[in-house]
């Protein structure tokens, strides 16, 4: 039969199964495809925390939503446009988030009364009327999946749990993806069992047949490529585009990488991706706990290497007394905190940015250090990249703050050439210091930078004692003299404001907005959707966003005061509202939510066209 | 390769300008003259020699040591030292540090950093006291002392530094004391010339909170009774006429101490700080008496153990030798690497 081809925009296709159904992976595979296609893209993984709960259950539902389309896209998108369920549990957990007329593509094999009844279904939901709504195709996946493989050498359970690449070809059909990438990835993943690889490829194909054959989709759908500025992209999330950032700075300063770290949800990926870069010398180590693992880091500084560590929150507050430490040492260091939602264990796999007032002020004593935040997954790497150079140049621990959107998020990347790259290059102390040509002064600035030398061990003439303890100004002998330690805690402090940042820009293309919306960090996708929602209906709005939290840029205050109202979304109660307020007097309005889920679109253009209409 | 040259130290060189600030009658200055006595005998430059040390008295040592040092926080550094040490190989990296400091608050960098045998060499100041925090408790206290935060005595049973170190699988692992300058130095000697972890346990008084504690092994009326020196090779006999010796009776787990003269020669345990089972250390490491009687001093245990610092490096440098490509070429193929597409 002939099927009919329409042509859509934008499309955005959720993925749900149980934790073992393989979603994960059926959505990086689509949106891998979906990238070599040239459309722009988006993700979001949802996934819980537990790595097996049990099968069949609500808790153990885990989806991947992609959102792709012919035009430059800045969020996941709000809702699902196609839901793949591969069980009961995974469509009752997602059927809410589904506008009416979505396609719902269910695995009718799972919808056992059994599995019914797991999730509180008393009659099956594909034999009542509560889908009415939507547009469903019934298939009998895992039957299907499993009779395709009849012919071949592997287990019942094996062929099973091939089904979700059947559901990746009938997905790759109806969106008329290119699978040649998909193919060769099974063949590398399953390069030591031949048999998998061909069993795999057999669902996928399958899967493919099935949508071209059978009447149940007589609709097959194109996206055109997006018009994309010329150049190598790949896909990427966040966790390893701000990977590929250190490793980068470590090349463009010449100094070994060195990350200590502990596991913990969602930053344990960059442990993982670093420790495959010995050829450029990144040396890695799993520590005992977090303490460890920044106080190894902070060593490997003290020794001349780009000191890492990557954490979540929980782990930042382990770490909090060695930041303080490396604030009195004035010595490199990037502390990476991938948010969650807390407090304590909080929600693991969900994201929140309720670590702001943690980064900024979480340690005794006055201890400034630098902060900012990358706005998506690409960014990560622009983030990671300058993290290091405030971190080298000013010798200041710094604290790059992204959290578990942008870290499990993907997003399409233009590869940088590296020569273009920022030129990290640091300078050790070599020579002593002092007006007598002989002595060594450890706590003598530059008083351009502000920042003290760094004479690393091994260099003669040098030797040297540092410490916790206040230092007098220029010998870094042990001080307890107040005068000095009033100037140190008032240099500690001016050498971090006085870190030149760029200032911030404003979008505001009908430049007669008098509503600003000020964000930072991952919010920067939903609340450009948001603007430019409200544009295209001619309201005027204007975006600021933060990356520097500290130092904030120098023209903020001035940006800030010239709206009439200053509306500012974060998932949290309000951190960065707080601050602005205390720092410009500016009557900021919080706009808060803390679901550990990314803002929609949808909802912040509903806020924002409220406060549109009071000003 | 040329021989090494002599770089003519003394112990001069390795004191540095700052004035000493530990109590008059410290243990602590005997200790820091041995150590500033035995460096030129490492024969390494002054500034490949690193001093890290955590909170406490003990820990204040490094702004003495005219060497690279760090003065860290509570308990940390181990880890400190261990990044450190991992990522500078050709540093010689030491770690002072107390009872408080390496067995309460950093009682688990202490561990990981002996299992991982991380080429540090960690000397323990053991005055079973917090001295800098005037005179509580500390992990070593004998039961029932009493102190400021124990005013009718403690209720905890102490750590044996020497059995946790063997337990957290340490390579080498001596005991010595502040006073005998001459056996503390063949000590740092041997921990020196150790590839991988050297914790040395120091007793050493404090005469202001804990005066005292180690006298029985220093009175000359006492010493050579109570004190087991052990000597690699040797039998192990001691007393002022070698009238106790060290046996593994038949059928028991430990060692045990009789009297010389009623035991057949071949019964004495001849010392070997090389023996791969633990066992036999840890033996030793509990002879003592809770009046010290029968403390062994020396080196109880030396066995060769690939250092952690080693295996990274050599990782590093395997993964490296098989490189051809300029760093930035590297960091271009990486980023390009996985599924790209290109739009013109």
């Amino acid at each position: 039969m002939t099927k009919q081809i329409r042509q859509l925009d934008r499309v955005v296709i959720r993925f749900a199964g149980d934790s073992g159904d393989g979603m994960q992976l059926t959505g990086d595979r689509f949106t891998s495809e979906t990238a070599q296609l040239g459309n722009d893209i988006s993700t979001l993984p949802n996934f819980p925390a537990e790595i097996r709960a049990p099968a069949g259950t609500l808790p153990g539902v885990s989806s991947f939503q992609v959102h792709f389309a012919d035009y430059d896209i800045l969020t996941p998108g709000d809702a699902p446009n196609v839901l793949v369920a591969m069980n009961p549990a995974a469509l009752k957990a997602n059927l809410a988030d589904l506008p009416r007329g979505a396609d719902i593509i269910v695995n009718t094999d799972e919808f056992t009364r059994r599995n019914l009844a797991k999730v509180g279904y008393t009659t099956s939901p594909l034999d009542d009327d509560s889908l009415a709504g939507y547009v469903v195709h019934p298939v009998a996946l895992t039957s299907m999946t499993v009779g395709a493989l009849a012919e071949h050498e592997v287990s019942k359970k094996d062929a099973e749990r091939a089904k979700n690449m059947f559901a990746l070809g009938l997905l790759s059909w109806m969106y008329s993806r290119p699978y040649e990438s998909t193919l060769r990835f099974l063949e590398r993943k399953f390069a030591a069992r031949p048999e998998l690889v061909a069993a795999n490829v057999a669902a996928f194909r399958a899967g493919w047949n099935f949508g071209e054959t059978t009447d149940s989709f007589s609709v097959r759908y194109e996206v055109k490529p997006a018009k994309m500025l010329p150049g190598t992209y790949r896909n990427i999330t966040g966790n390893a585009a701000l990977s590929l950032g250190l490793v980068a700075a470590g090349v463009r300063s010449g100094l070994p990488v060195f990350l200590g770290a502990y596991p913990i949800t969602p930053a344990s990926d960059i442990l993982h991706e670093l420790s495959k870069h010995k050829r450029l010398g990144v040396v890695t180590m799993q520590a005992e706990d977090e303490i460890a693992a920044v106080g190894a880091a902070l060593g490997a500084s003290y020794g001349g290497a780009l000191g890492v560590t990557t954490t979540s929150g929980p782990g930042v507050a382990l770490k909090s007394e060695t930041i303080s430490l490396a604030v009195a040492l004035e010595l490199p260091l990037v502390i990476v905190d991938v948010q969650r939602a807390g407090p304590s264990t909080g929600m693991p796999t969900k994201t929140e940015q309720a670590d702001l007032n943690m980064a900024l002020y979480g340690r005794h004593g006055e201890a400034p250090v630098a902060v900012i935040a990358p706005k998506s997954p690409s960014d990560c790497f622009h983030a990671a990249l300058e993290a290091a150079r405030i971190a080298l140049t000013y010798r200041t621990p710094v604290i790059l703050l992204s959290d578990n959107y942008v870290a499990n998020g993907s997003e399409p990347w233009l590869l940088p050439d590296v020569e273009s790259l920022p030129d990290l290059r640091v300078e050790f102390a070599s020579a002593p210091n002092g007006e007598d040509g002989t002595t060594f002064l450890p706590y003598l600035r530059d008083p351009e930078t502000l920042a003290r030398p760094w004479a690393v061990p091994g260099t003669p003439g040098l030797e040297h004692r540092i410490g916790g303890l206040e230092k007098a100004d220029r010998t870094g002998d042990i001080s307890y003299d107040p005068a000095n330690h009033d100037f140190m805690v008032r240099t500690r402090a001016a050498r971090i404001e006085t870190i030149p940042v760029p200032d911030v820009e404003v979008d505001d293309p009908d430049g007669d907005a008098r509503v600003l919306v000020l964000g930072w960090g991952s919010t920067y996708g939903p609340i450009g959707a948001a603007c430019r929602g409200l544009r295209q209906r001619g309201l005027s709005v204007a975006q600021a966003h933060l990356r520097h939290l500290a130092p904030m840029p120098a023209n903020l205050g001035e940006v800030l005061r010239s709206y009439e109202r200053v509306v500012i979304p974060e998932m949290n109660l309000g951190q960065l509202a707080h601050v602005v307020r205390a720092k410009y007097l500016v009557d900021a309005i919080g706009y808060n939510q803390v679901r550990g889920l990314p803002f929609t679109a949808a909802e912040l253009e509903t806020m924002l066209e409220e406060v549109l209409k009071n000003v | 390769m040329s021989e090494p040259v002599a770089l003519k130290l003394t112990a001069k060189d390795f004191k540095s300008d700052q004035e000493v600030r530990w109590c008059p009658g410290c243990g602590d200055y005997a200790i820091l003259a041995a150590v500033q006595g035995f460096m030129p005998e490492l024969n390494i430059p002054r500034e490949n020699i690193v001093f890290v040390s955590g909170i406490g008295c003990s820990s204040r040592f490094p702004y003495y040591m005219n060497t690279y040092g760090m003065h860290s926080i509570h308990g940390r550094a181990p880890a400190i030292a261990t990044g450190l040490s991992v990522s500078r190989p050709d540093l010689s990296v030491w770690v002072v540090t107390g009872d408080g400091d390496a067995l309460s608050i950093g009682g688990n960098h202490l561990i990981h950093a002996l299992r991982r045998n991380v080429n540090l060499k960690i000397l323990l100041f053991n005055n079973r006291i917090y001295g800098l925090t005037k005179g509580q408790y500390s992990p070593t206290s004998e039961v029932g002392k009493i102190t400021k935060s124990t005013p009718v005595g403690s209720a905890d049973a102490p750590f044996n530094p020497l059995s946790l170190a063997l337990g957290a699988e340490a390579t080498f692992v001596a005991r010595t004391i502040d006073s005998d300058r001459k056996h503390l130095q063949s000590v740092l000697r041997a921990a020196a010339q150790h590839e991988g972890s050297a914790f040395v346990e120091i007793y050493q008084n404090c005469n202001i909170f804990n005066d005292g504690a180690f006298d029985q092994l220093k009175e000359p009326a006492t010493r050579d009774d109570f004190l087991i020196r052990l000597e690699h090779g040797q039998p192990i006999t001691f007393g002022s006429d070698g009238q106790f010796c060290v046996v593994h009776p038949p059928g028991g787990f430990g060692l045990e101490v009789r009297e010389t003269a009623a035991t057949p020669a071949e019964e004495i345990v001849v010392h070997d700080a090389t023996v791969t089972d633990p066992a036999y250390a840890f033996a030793l490491s509990r002879l003592p008496g809770l009046d010290l009687r029968n403390t062994p001093i020396g080196v109880f245990r030396s066995v060769d153990r690939p250092s952690y610092d080693g295996v990274v490096q050599e990782q590093v440098a395997t993964a490296k030798a098989k490189v051809t490509e300029t760093p930035e070429q590297q960091l271009a193929g990486l980023l390009a690497s996985g599924d790209t597409w290109t739009i013109l």
